[in-house]
Parts: C-alpha cells; structure tokens; sequence
C-alpha cells in the first residue's frame, strides 16, 4: 500500500499504527512532512503504539506545535492592538480561528499567515493601522500590488519588520472576479466569539470557507490538510448540534457555495470516514478526480502526477477569472519572466 | 527514488534518495564506519534529483530537496554530488529539527565536558575542532561536530552531530597531514564554498556520539590579525548565539531558557588567531585556565 493510502488511513483511524513495519513509517512521514500534516498525525497518534523513535519524533512535533500556536494567537493580539483602538473589528479566518476556538482540528495544525476578514468598508483604514504598527508590504511589482487590489480578495500580503510574520487582510473569501460571490457581510455580521475572545465564522460560514478555499480558489496544494480542516470541524459542529449539516446548507446556498461544500464533504467521507447524513451521501463521478489529485503523492513526499497538478492549476486560474482577464493577466506574467 | 541510504549521525537518522548512484555510493563511503540500525524510521528526507527527466544524463545537475527545500536554490553538477547531499542534510535538520536547540557551531569533548566554538564561516571553528580532534592520541578530545551542536533544552547537555566534516580550501592540507588518506573523501574542486574535502571522524568520535557532555566553554573564534583574547559578556554571547542557532525562534520559550542557562553557566571568549597553531594553543590555554 502507498505511504499516502497509509497515512490517511491512519488519520482516519481505519488502520491500527501497530501494523506498521518499521519502514512503512518512513513513507509516511515523509508524506505527513509534504503536506505540513506531521504534528497533526502526532497528535492522532499519542497513545499509539509507534516505534520508539516515531514516538520521540511524534513528541517533538508536538511540543513545536505547541508553541507555533501560541506564537500564532500572538500575532492575532498583536494585529488587536493596532485595530481595536481605532473600531475595527476583524474576524479570525482558518488556522488561527481554530487555535484561538480550539477546536479538534487545530491539535498540531500548522498555521503560517495570519487571517483576518474585515468589512470591505475598514480595509483601507486597516491597512494604514497595521503599516503603522510595524507591518510592510512584500511585494514590490506593481502590477502585482494593483493586481490584489483591483481583483483579489485580500491586501497584498504585509509582513511585521520585526517579527517577520505575514499578515493576509482579507475583505471577502473569494477574489472578486470569482465566478462565485459569497455574501462577505452575512459572514462578519453573523461572526461569533470564540472563548479566547477573538470573533471566528460561525460554524456553518468557517465549513463553507474551508471548502471554498480548498476546493473554489486554490489548486489543492495542501489539500489533505484543509480537507481534514473540514472533516474534523464538521464532525465536532455536528456532534454539538444535530440541525448542524442542514444549516450549513442554508448557508452554502446563501453564499453560492452548494456544490464546493457538498464535494468537500464527499471527499471527507471518501477520505476520512465522514459520516454524512442522507441528502448529503450521494456519488459524483468527477470526485474520482479530486481524490487522485488529493493522493498524488509517492513514499518520498514528491508529486507523482504533474499533469493532473498542472491541470488543478489551471482550473484554480479559470475559476478565479473570466477568460478574456485570465488571458491579459497571463499574458501580462509571461512578459515578466 | 533510483537509489538510497540510510545514515544516522548524532540523535537524527537520514533517509536520502538520490536520481544518481554517484552520490549515494560516494556517502556510503564516508559514513561506513557509522553505525546502522535498518529498522529506525528515517527523521528526515533528503532527495538528490534531476529538474527534468532528460537531466539525469545530459548535463546532469543535482537538484536539493526532501521534507524542506529552499526554493530557488540553485543545483550543483553531478560532479559536486556530495556537497549536495551535505548541504541536503544541513537543510533538513537546520528546519526540521525541534528536541535540541541548534547551535551554527563546532564542538569538542574531554572528560565529558564540551568546548563550543561559534563563528561565520571562514573563522576557522570547523578546522580548529577537527585539528583538536586529530591531536595527541585516543581518549584526547573527541570531535563532537564541525557543523552543527545539539543542546538538550532540558538538561543543558550538548549532543554531537558528528558528520563528515568539510574542510575547504586551506584548511584541506593542512588537515590532511595529519590524516590516514583513507579517512578522506574525494577532493571537490572549486564549488560554490570552495574546494572542499571531507574528513571521516576518529571512530571513537563516531562511537560515542550519543554522548551528551556538559558545555565548559565557549569560544567566538576569528581567524586572521594578531593573537587576542577578549572576555565576552553573557548578552553578546546570547545574542550571538541567537544569530548563530537555526531554530532558537521556533522553540519560543524552551529556546530562551535553554540559552540563557548556556551564557550564564558557560565562560564566552573571542579569541583571534592568525595560524591554526596558535589557534590550538590559545584554546588549549583558555581551557586549561577558564573551563568550567
């Protein structure tokens, strides 16, 4: 069996980690390393029965998580502390939203920038109060800067000059020449507190940005991540309300997002073992599809279907813009090569 | 991946992949006299490969990667396959590595206590240490690392990483001759960092890399100028040490704690040397004087 069959076998606790010689461990490994998921897989595994050093490495990875995460929810206070003051309230977005929520899915989840949703009404404001708060921009191409700011859905990304930490201001979740317009008010009118104190999506709205993110804007790197970002967090809404999966499809209806949410959700099930309740259980054949590009990985953590990641790439660029846009910005990227 | 071996130095096992045999055949080589346990899953991956298929064979240019890869890194001909895998090693375990604060510094150990030497490259720290570890006869200094040291957040130990060392340039002859030729890699010409030839450890070096041994000096080498010794306060030496470690950062507060306990408890000295001999002596002295 592949390392990557192994490894979410094992995240899904289909596979006991017994069973396991002792090389099979580095296949996946090497996979958990690839996909950023080495801590997460450590988490899983605490009681397990690992090889000795798998058991020393697995607490390595989780002490580092650890404190990632606490360095994490400080560049969250530290991005409170140059906007309370001035009334804008932002919202947490992905791995810091559920750090500081501390759900399931964050015990050893990597968290690299910090996101934040604000309305769309504060982001020039926000921006001046975080340049002046020590964060500068990094991209100096100004087509890329004009780029971001008349399209996407987000700033250009700043990074603070001390801490050297990144900081994505978002004012929706989707880039604004998507095909698909989430109705970004709804989800920071309808944001909710977590117990840490920062405001997080509410339950439905995070699932949707999960599925959006993995499945509308990117080309599924990372895909294995975020798809078990969503798995887990479902599970943990759903278990703590039993109305959770019909809400979440009101509010995937609201934001446009059915069908990404409802892939997502299928691929869950296919991956992870989600249990989906009736109206949600269905077969589509093009998930055969996601599934390879999801698995496209061999025992050494490389990808072993360039093709098909290429194609993901491709699709990721026609979903994000119309065809005559997509062309001019191509364009525009090849002569700057 | 085509080909592989498996390498274990200090607390880390490598596993390293290679699109060619040269390189893997040339490690094999350098780390035979290392010990070897088949059934220990790899900690970290280093891949040696090819950008293109067709750049196996035409123009072969040796690509680095594994569990972290620099992008934009530029790849290095076949020829220079073995400084490739070096680095590939450096990288993953200057980025992967979280149980011991990472120290950009050479060691040695006497008596179960370690002498540390931190300094950019070309202050001599990896020459000195090889040149005390080939000094007087077994049971002398043992060389802990010419690269990296390993110190235990939680005890203050240090821990060896003895790979290969690298020696470059002119430190190769002068090495050498003290040196059974067998225990020297192949001469790598003119590469990015200079010629470049690796030294295979003492075995007794090698044997007691699991060793921890309590830090009793630090030294801040430069090599060139006149011969001085200058004592250096607990916050230089913190805060060069901070520049110095790779992941002093990543253990937030364990990190802190850890170095802190280091410049506190160990005597700092830079130290300027304009030849190796009066380099080793000028160690030898503060070591004998000041050494905790």
């Amino acid at each position: 069996m592949s390392a990557v069959r192994t490894f979410v076998d094992l995240l899904a606790a289909r596979r006991a980690p017994a069973t396991l010689l002792a090389r099979d461990w580095d296949g996946v490994i090497g996979v958990a390393r690839s996909e950023a998921m080495l801590a997460t897989l450590a988490y899983r595994l605490v009681d397990a029965d690992v090889p000795r050093a798998v058991a020393a490495l697995f607490a390595d990875q989780r002490a580092a998580a650890k404190v990632a995460q606490a360095q994490a929810l400080w560049e969250a206070e530290m991005a409170r502390r140059a906007l309370a003051p001035a009334g804008i309230e932002f919202v947490l977005l992905k791995g810091a939203a559920y750090a500081a929520a501390d759900m399931a899915c964050a015990a050893g989840r990597q968290i690299g920038d910090l996101d934040i949703l604000v309305l769309a009404s504060d982001i020039r404001r926000a921006e001046n109060l975080l340049l002046k708060a020590g964060w500068e921009w990094v991209k100096s191409d100004p087509y890329d800067d004009a780029y971001y700011r008349e399209h996407m859905h987000e700033l250009p990304p700043m990074i603070h000059k001390v801490r050297d930490r990144m900081i994505d201001v978002h004012h929706t979740i989707l880039p604004r020449t998507h095909r698909i317009t989430p109705d970004a008010l709804a989800l920071m009118s309808d944001a909710v507190k977590s117990g840490s104190g920062y405001a997080v999506l509410n339950p439905a709205d995070m699932a949707c940005h999960c599925a959006a993110h993995m499945l509308a804007d990117g080309d599924l790197q990372g895909g294995l991540r975020n798809l078990w970002d969503f798995h887990m967090m479902t599970r943990e809404f759903a278990l703590a309300d039993a109305g959770y999966w019909g809400k979440l499809d009101a509010r995937a209806d609201l934001h446009g997002l059915r069908a990404p949410v409802h892939r997502a959700a299928r691929l869950a099930r296919d991956l992870y073992g989600a249990e989906l309740p009736g109206e949600w259980d269905r077969q589509d054949p093009a998930d055969a599809w996601f599934r390879r590009r999801l698995l496209a990985r061999d025992d050494w953590g490389r990808v072993t279907d360039p093709l098909l990641e290429q194609a993901f790439y491709i699709r990721s660029h026609w979903l994000r813009m119309p065809p005559a846009m997509l062309a001019r910005h191509l364009w525009t990227k090849w002569r700057k090569r | 991946m085509r080909h592989s071996t498996r390498i274990a130095v200090g607390p880390v096992q490598f596993r390293i992949g290679s699109d060619w045999a040269e390189p893997i055949a040339a490690l094999d080589r350098l780390y035979a006299g290392y010990p070897c346990d088949d059934a220990r899953p790899a900690d970290a991956t280093v891949r040696l490969f090819a950008a293109r298929p067709w750049r196996r064979r035409l123009r072969p240019s040796v690509h680095i990667g594994g569990d972290f890869i620099v992008p934009d890194a530029l790849p290095l001909p076949l020829s220079m396959g073995l400084l490739a895998a070096e680095m590939g090693m450096n990288l993953q375990v200057a980025l992967g590595w979280r149980r011991h604060m990472l120290l950009h510094a050479s060691a040695v150990a006497k008596d179960g206590r370690a002498l540390i030497m931190s300094g950019e490259s070309g202050s001599g720290k990896s020459t000195l240490a090889a040149l005390l570890g080939e000094k007087g006869g077994e049971g002398d200094w043992r060389l802990m690392g010419d690269e990296f040291t390993l110190i235990d957040p939680a005890a203050g130990d240090a821990f060896a990483f003895p790979r290969a060392v690298s020696l470059k340039n002119d430190a190769i002859a002068e090495v050498a001759a003290h040196v059974d030729p067998v225990r020297l890699g192949p001469l790598l010409a003119a590469t990015p960092k200079g010629d470049i030839r690796h030294l295979i450890p003492r075995a007794s070096a090698i044997a007691a890399m699991h060793e921890p041994a309590r830090p009793a000096l630090l030294l801040f080498p430069r090599f060139g100028g006149e011969t001085a010794i200058e004592p250096m306060g607990e916050g230089e030496a913190f805060v060069r040490l901070t520049e110095a470690s790779t992941n002093y950062v990543a253990l937030g507060e364990a990190g802190f704690a850890a170095l802190t306990r280091l410049v506190r408890e160990t005597p700092a000295f830079g130290i300027s040397y304009p030849d190796s001999a009066t380099g080793i002596a000028l160690v030898e002295q503060l070591w004998a004087e000041t050494a905790r």
